[in-house]
């Protein structure tokens, strides 16, 4: 009996070894012939942008031979999975990743050069120009803008209703947004519900989400050109530490800020409990349908408009067998269809300027005044930026967290680390 | 009674088995034969272990990136170990967790395993609840006490604690975290050793007219000395590597306050791409713990002789 069934088992793996040798073939096969011949494409994705890459990814499967296979990642494992995936040279033929790791990751030489291939696309200088440029290392093209997500400040309007506020006016200055989330914070937080305001305290990615555009739109910089000095132990940086420093001391952030690591920093919003914050652009076509909500351009202390054109990339694997068609989709998820008919119905931002306004985006001005910001907002470059600012044991986070909630006294030598870090080779 | 007599027994057993294998074997053939018998091991050792190990070590040698060829640049990566705040810092957070932990959970284990060594009714149940702990993933474990002390959403979140939020609390709720998952493991150790003492040295004791305080001291503890030392060398190894209960309840922080050794040569590997500088990191853990261990077998086995 025992040894029926073991021998069951062998011949299971054989079977399975050789469906598997069997799968392999057709792969390869697909690779010699046109770009879209049925070929199986594997992709990887951060579930940041999940929503928008299945929707991609279905309406190209239902249309095309070709099949694309999500894989979503949980956004902390990312990069360590993409980096061991590299090593062992298992990575997909296709993976998205954060714009802001994307030039270390060509710097590494994980993407496939698609320099010739852009150059053939029509609507070729309408690509979002921050992703584009963080795309391109030594003057080679790897990537193209995937989506597209923008920090602007959520301003809940039944709040300010309740609160005595004008539901309309959104804040224009930061110090208007402190004043605002203090009204808030005032009139309705004394049962430990509402709050006025609330940030990711604890996650380094948040802060450079969140607070970066108030720097910009001052008109200052956070790093030199290069990514390699730092400049945020200075002002404007400094000021803006300053006004949320206040918020939290005074007890208008909410009391699990300092805790936050950035999991769900966003959740607490769309429960309502919320008056003003900076909030992800991606997550509006998400928000509970019967909530007012009020959009705003994140402002400089005293005024100014910025944001922070985060969001994805999307390149082929310098190892892939299936290039042309992986080719095939993502010239595909740029075209025209894919642009309006896939993202701009769900309110999503899009990857071209030239799409900006659309018969979508028409219907809700919100939409517009964040394609608008595309072109007002900045990308920060740096090589070594996913370990200095977005690692949670990096010195970017120390040094925030020492600006927010400790001592100023030790900025400077924290500085002097996120240096080093910049620079390391 | 059986107990006791049985090392015996299994060495008059090895002694008749290896006669009877000289009467059988032809000189020659003995030790080819020998070799077979040990083969699949070898293969898996070398495969799974040896091979692995050359691997990090030749890595730890290397600039060693995600893809291309790795480039020889020793001593590098040993050299600028030092340089590394984070690593050093670690070292001795790890040490500190490893002390306290070890105390407490030897403690709270001997107790428990004090408690339960005795039959009696109910017993059962007290045994399986405090080795139920023991059965949760770790994994699940941290995430578990992560969401039971939210401060939003967890059951014990509501109370005004900052559970991880300060670093000394982020230990403590720690060290709740692996006891809560371990104690009921090394009771379990301990209770075998506990079981393997006769009771007619008991007996003896108590004729003798020894207080329970005297016959815990003396009688108890000497015997339960070997299984206390498996236990502490188990407990001491797996303190060092801490990782999980670090990396998913804490994230190692608040303010790097919580970074273990084995999260800096993750966060090197994995968020740097510093592959051979995590290798080497590596290599100087296993040294140091292969020393370590050496040292402990040797001062824990020196009352045995």
């Amino acid at each position: 009996m025992a040894k029926r069934f073991s021998a069951a088992i062998a011949a299971g793996l054989l079977v399975t070894a050789l469906a598997a040798c069997g799968g392999g073939e057709t792969a390869e096969g697909g690779a010699s012939g046109a770009p879209d011949s049925g070929t199986t494409i594997t992709m990887w994705t951060r579930a940041a942008t999940q929503a928008q890459s299945q929707r991609l990814v279905d309406a190209y499967n239902k249309t095309h031979k070709n099949q694309v296979k999500l894989t979503v990642i949980p956004i902390d494992n990312y990069q360590p999975r993409i980096a061991a995936a590299a090593g062992a040279g298992q990575l997909p033929d296709i993976f998205a990743a954060d714009v802001i790791f994307v030039p270390n990751y060509t710097s590494q030489g994980l993407y496939l050069d698609i320099t010739d291939r852009v150059a053939k696309l029509p609507f070729k200088d309408s690509l979002a120009a921050s992703h584009m440029r963080l795309g391109t290392y030594e003057n080679r093209m790897y990537t193209l803008p995937h989506t597209l997500d923008l920090s602007v400040w959520f301003w809940n309007k039944d709040l300010y209703e309740k609160a005595g506020l004008d539901p309309e006016k959104g804040p224009t200055t930061l110090k208007e947004f402190a004043a605002q989330a203090t009204t808030v914070q005032e009139k309705l937080g004394k049962d430990g519900k509402v709050h006025g305001t609330f940030f990711g305290g604890n996650c380094g990615g948040c802060y450079v989400f969140t607070f970066w555009p108030s720097v910009w739109a001052a008109g200052g910089q956070v790093m030199n050109e290069q990514g390699t000095k730092s400049l945020v132990n200075q002002s404007p940086m400094t000021d803006v530490f300053q006004i949320y420093k206040d918020l939290y001391a005074k007890g208008i952030s909410g009391p699990t800020t300092k805790e936050e690591q950035g999991a769900t920093w966003t959740g607490f919003f769309p429960k309502g409990e919320i008056g003003v914050m900076p909030m992800p652009s991606t997550t509006l076509g998400s928000m509970p349908a019967d909530m007012k909500i009020g959009v705003a351009p994140i402002a400089g202390p005293d005024g100014g408009q910025s944001t922070f054109v985060g969001g994805d990339s999307i390149g082929i694997s310098a190892t892939t067998k299936n290039a042309d068609a992986a080719w095939d989709f993502l010239s595909w998820t740029v075209g025209d269809e894919a642009q309006v008919e896939v993202l701009a119905k769900n309110k999503d931002v899009l990857a071209r300027t030239d799409l900006a306004s659309n018969k979508y985006s028409e219907a809700d001005p919100r939409v517009v005044l964040i394609n608008s910001l595309v072109a007002k907002g900045q990308t920060p470059f740096a090589l070594r930026f996913g370990q200095t600012f977005n690692d949670p044991q990096g010195p970017w986070l120390r040094f925030a967290r020492e600006a927010v909630f400790g001592d100023p006294a030790k900025l400077a030598e924290l500085n002097t680390a996120v240096d080093k870090s910049l620079t390391q080779s | 009674m059986t107990r006791l007599a049985s090392p015996r027994a299994g060495r008059d057993l090895g002694e008749v088995t290896v006669r009877a294998a000289h009467a059988r074997g032809r000189p020659g053939s003995r030790g080819y034969v020998g070799w077979l018998y040990a083969a699949p091991t070898a293969v898996i050792v070398s495969v799974l272990f040896l091979a692995p190990l050359a691997l990090v070590v030749w890595m730890s040698l290397n600039k060693w990136p995600l893809l291309g060829q790795p480039r020889l640049n020793v001593p590098d990566n040993y050299t600028k170990i030092s340089d590394d705040p984070l690593f050093v810092d670690s070292v001795w957070f790890t040490l500190k967790y490893t002390v306290i932990i070890t105390v407490l959970l030897s403690a709270v284990a001997l107790g428990l395993a004090l408690l339960v060594q005795n039959r009696r009714p109910g017993v059962a149940f007290f045994r399986t609840a405090f080795f139920l702990p023991g059965a949760v993933g770790f994994a699940a474990a941290s995430l578990l006490f992560y969401g039971m002390l939210n401060p939003d959403f967890g059951p014990l979140g509501f109370m005004d604690v900052k559970w991880i939020g300060t670093p000394n609390m982020a230990l403590f709720s720690t060290i709740g975290l692996v006891l809560w998952r371990f104690a009921g493991f090394n009771m379990l150790i301990l209770l075998t050793g506990l079981q393997a003492i006769p009771i007619q040295v008991y007996e003896a004791a108590r004729t003798d007219g020894a207080t329970r305080w005297q016959t815990f001291t003396k009688i108890t503890l000497p015997l339960l000395r070997p299984t206390i030392a498996l236990m502490l060398i188990l407990s001491i190894t797996g303190s060092l590597l801490a990782f999980d209960q670090f990396f998913i309840f804490t994230n190692g922080g608040p303010d790097n306050s919580t970074v273990s050794m084995v999260m800096v040569i993750y966060r090197n590997a994995f968020f740097r791409f510093d592959l051979g500088g995590a290798a080497a990191l590596s290599v100087v853990l296993l040294a140091a713990l292969v020393a370590l261990n050496a040292l402990q077998l040797r001062v824990l086995r020196g009352g045995d002789k």
